[in-house]
Parts: C-alpha cells; sequence; structure tokens
C-alpha cells in the first residue's frame, strides 16, 4: 500500500502541472497512467505536431511540451505508475483508497483526475463473435512473440505497429500484413522494409482488405478478408492480430458515482471538485459552463484543485498563499539557490 | 447556410440548417444530434465523428489533408466514403448533403 496526499489519474499536461502544484505547496503525489508513457494524448496523438497556444511557447510540439513539464517537476521526485489503469476508488476511513488493474494499492487524502477523454485502450475488430476470440487466437499486442513462432498470422493495421510487427515476426513465422487501404501511414522506413520483405516473398501484404469474418470453435480456424471490389476469400489461420490503434475510452471511472454529462464530470469551478468531496476533476475530462478544452485551462484548474487537495491532506495547517518570486519555502522544495 | 442530413444507424434521419463555415460535426453537436461524439472537440485527434458521405456527394466535398486517413484508420468500420466530419466545412455547396453514421464511435 502506498500512502501519498494526492493521487492524480492521467500523465498528461493537465496531470503533470497539478503535480507542479501540488509540489509548490508541499503535497507529494503518485501519478497513474494506462498508457505505457507519459505525455496523455500530447505524446500519443501528436507527439510531433506544433501547438501555438501555450502561453510562453510561441510554438511547441506535444513531446516538447511534455519534457518541459517533466523538466519543471523534476525537483518533486514523482513516482509514475505507467501501464496501470485505476479500477476501484472507495472511501477508507477519511481517505479514498484506490486499487489499480495491476492490483497497486494507494491511500490518498484527494484524488485529482486528469483523464483526458478516458484511457487509451486498443480499437478492436468490428466483426460478429470477435470477443469469443479474444486471446484464443484474436490479439491486439504481442506480449511474447515466441508464441508466435511458426505459425501463421494474419496482421491487420496500417500503421507503425502493424508494420514493424509484420517485418518482426516474418522472421519466424507465415505472415500476412493487411491494410484496409493502399497506403500506409507507418514510417517511411518501415513500409521500405516491409515492402521490400514482400519483393523477397517473406512477407505477404494484401491492400486494400479488411476482416469480413472469424471462423473456429474455441480457438480462431481461419478467417474471411474482403477486399474493396466486394471479393471476399478465406485465410486459414489460427493468429490474427489488430493494429488499429488507440481510442479513448471513459471506463471505469463511469463506476466510481460521478456525476457525469455525456462522457465528461462536471466539477465547481472554485476548485474543481466532483460531486464527491476529495474527488477532483481537471482538464479535458472535466465540464462547467464556459468549459474550454484547452491545456493551458487544464493548467488553471489543476492549481485551483491542487489548493482545496492542501485542505485535505493538511486540516490542521492553515494554507498560506506565496509567489515563487520570493518565498524561501518555494524555493527549497523546487532547489533553487537563493539569488 | 446549407440543409443536413444526419442519419443514424437505426435509419433515423435528422434534418438541420448548419451556418456556412461550422463543420457537419459541429452542426450535429449543437443541435444535439446523436451518433456524433466528437471527443476530440475537433483538432482531428481522434475518430468518433467519422461519418459515410452519400457517394454523389463524397466527391463534391473538399479533399482530405494530411493525416485525415490516417485518424479514419482507426474509426470504427471505416469505408471508402468514410469521413471525419470534424473536417467537412459547410457552405451553400453542400446543401442537401446526407451523412450516414456508423453503429458506434467509440
Amino acid at each position: 500500500m502506498i500512502n501519498t496526499d494526492v493521487l492524480i489519474i492521467g500523465a498528461g499536461p493537465a496531470g503533470l502541472f497539478a503535480v507542479h502544484q501540488l509540489g509548490l505547496i508541499g503535497l507529494k503525489a503518485e501519478v497513474v497512467d494506462n498508457l505505457d508513457k507519459i505525455g496523455g494524448q500530447c505524446i500519443e496523438l501528436y507527439p510531433d505536431k506544433p501547438i501555438y497556444d501555450i502561453p510562453a511557447l510561441k510554438e511547441c510540439s506535444g513531446g516538447e511540451l511534455t519534457a518541459k513539464l517533466l523538466e519543471q517537476i523534476k525537483p518533486f521526485k514523482t513516482n509514475f505508475h505507467l501501464n496501470e489503469r485505476v479500477q476501484e476508488v472507495s472511501k477508507e476511513n477519511n481517505k479514498w483508497k484506490i486499487v489499480t488493474s495491476k492490483k497497486s494499492v494507494f491511500l490518498a487524502s484527494g484524488i485529482i483526475i486528469a483523464g483526458g477523454v478516458g484511457s487509451f485502450e486498443p480499437r478492436k475488430f468490428s466483426v460478429k463473435d470477435v470477443e469469443r476470440f479474444e486471446n484464443k487466437g484474436v490479439f491486439y499486442s504481442v506480449k511474447d512473440k515466441t508464441n508466435f513462432k511458426n505459425k501463421k498470422i494474419c496482421i491487420f493495421g496500417g500503421g507503425d505497429s502493424a508494420l514493424d510487427w509484420a517485418i518482426e515476426l516474418s522472421k519466424n513465422a507465415e505472415v500476412v500484413l493487411l491494410h484496409r487501404r493502399q497506403e500506409f501511414r507507418g514510417t517511411g522506413h518501415s513500409v521500405e522494409t516491409a515492402k521490400k520483405l514482400e519483393k523477397e516473398g517473406k512477407l505477404i501484404i494484401k491492400t486494400p482488405y479488411e476482416i469480413n469474418s472469424i471462423e473456429g470453435k474455441d480457438e480462431v480456424s481461419a478467417i474471411t478478408v474482403k477486399s474493396e471490389n466486394g471479393k471476399v476469400e478465406k485465410i486459414h489461420t489460427n493468429c490474427v492480430l489488430g493494429f488499429f490503434g488507440l481510442i479513448m475510452k471513459l471506463g471505469p471511472i463511469a463506476e466510481w458515482g460521478l456525476n457525469l454529462d455525456k462522457k465528461h464530470i462536471p466539477v465547481n469551478t472554485e476548485n474543481f471538485q466532483t460531486n464527491k468531496e476529495g474527488i477532483f476533476a481537471i482538464g479535458d475530462i472535466c465540464t462547467y459552463p464556459g468549459k474550454l478544452k484547452l491545456i493551458l485551462s487544464g493548467f488553471h484548474e489543476g492549481a485551483l484543485a491542487a489548493r482545496a487537495c492542501f485542505k485535505l491532506a493538511r486540516p490542521n495547517e492553515k494554507y498560506r498563499f506565496e509567489f515563487t518570486t520570493t518565498s524561501k519555502t518555494l524555493h527549497e522544495r523546487l532547489g533553487v539557490k537563493n539569488k | 447556410m446549407a440543409k443536413i442530413t444526419y442519419i443514424h444507424s437505426t435509419s433515423k434521419e435528422y434534418t438541420v440548417d448548419v451556418s456556412n463555415g461550422l463543420t457537419v460535426m459541429e452542426g450535429a453537436v449543437q443541435n444535439d444530434i446523436p451518433g456524433i461524439d466528437a471527443d476530440c472537440g475537433g483538432s482531428m485527434a481522434c475518430a468518433t465523428c467519422h461519418v459515410y458521405v452519400e457517394e454523389k456527394w463524397f466527391t463534391k466535398l473538399q479533399e482530405k489533408i494530411e493525416g485525415e486517413d490516417d485518424m479514419l484508420d482507426i474509426a470504427f468500420k471505416p469505408n471508402k466514403f468514410s469521413r471525419l466530419s470534424c473536417q467537412i466545412i459547410v457552405s451553400d455547396e453542400l446543401d442537401g448533403l446526407r451523412v450516414k453514421m456508423p453503429e458506434q464511435q467509440g
């Protein structure tokens, strides 16, 4: 069990700046994110796309912004729990008990949900009965590539994951790579390598093709695929991999008793608290009259939620507002030497 | 201004007037038409405003910009008439446009 002042759900820009604001006022935060890396939508959806509306930064990519925020919170030595999704939230004495998908348990005075539009999850196949075959021949990730040795594998998708796994698995297996359109969106290098392997007869590429059905008793035995002109053909295979990219799902957040407005969590604009005392929501996931889905709004929301967390985590202390320009305490927390 | 018809996957049709300059996605969201989620708010960072454009209208639309097809790869059941409705800007020329929504977005 990890004791902390505040648990932050989501390691995107709003969550990262909340770490900073909490750290400044002397509170310790732990961060949980379902992705395998820090940065949220900024890093998953647009790491290289320039953003032009971060105050004081004329132009900044999602990747650069994440790196700058991480640099800024370095003094607070924050623990990040990646590849973990918060599953359960319950009240225990005066604190919140949080359990993740990896069974990590946290006890915190406050929770700040900075979860964007929910957690990123793989887009799945949309054919009938596909759920039945999940992990019984249908996969959305490769956990151990030796499981695929000497198999016949159908890989669907047009991005880097699909291409890279097709290239990698074709070394020790018979691989068919299928994509819904001619163009692959992966990096030039991966596309070239895949095309080269195709020429050498080491990889079969079929475009534009889509999955049409999955067949099998307990496990996948064959699939049918459909070309753009409607022609259906059968492929005997026991392994089907789908790499369509990640979509955002609200997930377990919907089960914590929070008020929801479609996929958003209503908050008050005084401290961004939800209908549950001690649970706050900031960034894209929160909603209130006038809400703007901008990164800068998430920063403001985090600053206010952090102050409200202080009252919960230090009920016997009085919060004092201080400026970073002048406060010795804040300089100590930031690890800067007084000039 | 253009009259735009949004066809739900249940075949129910919603026809609304949408001002020039707005996107087809905004036309749906502002009129509370179900079937278009638009999670990212129109920044082409998700694929939850996916629509199928009727064939005769598809070629009349402005061409897709770089990145739209990449996002559509992530959409639910995309086909060759798929578009992201946040990337279709309404003008008088689109009066009568008909778009069909997929069974689900997320």
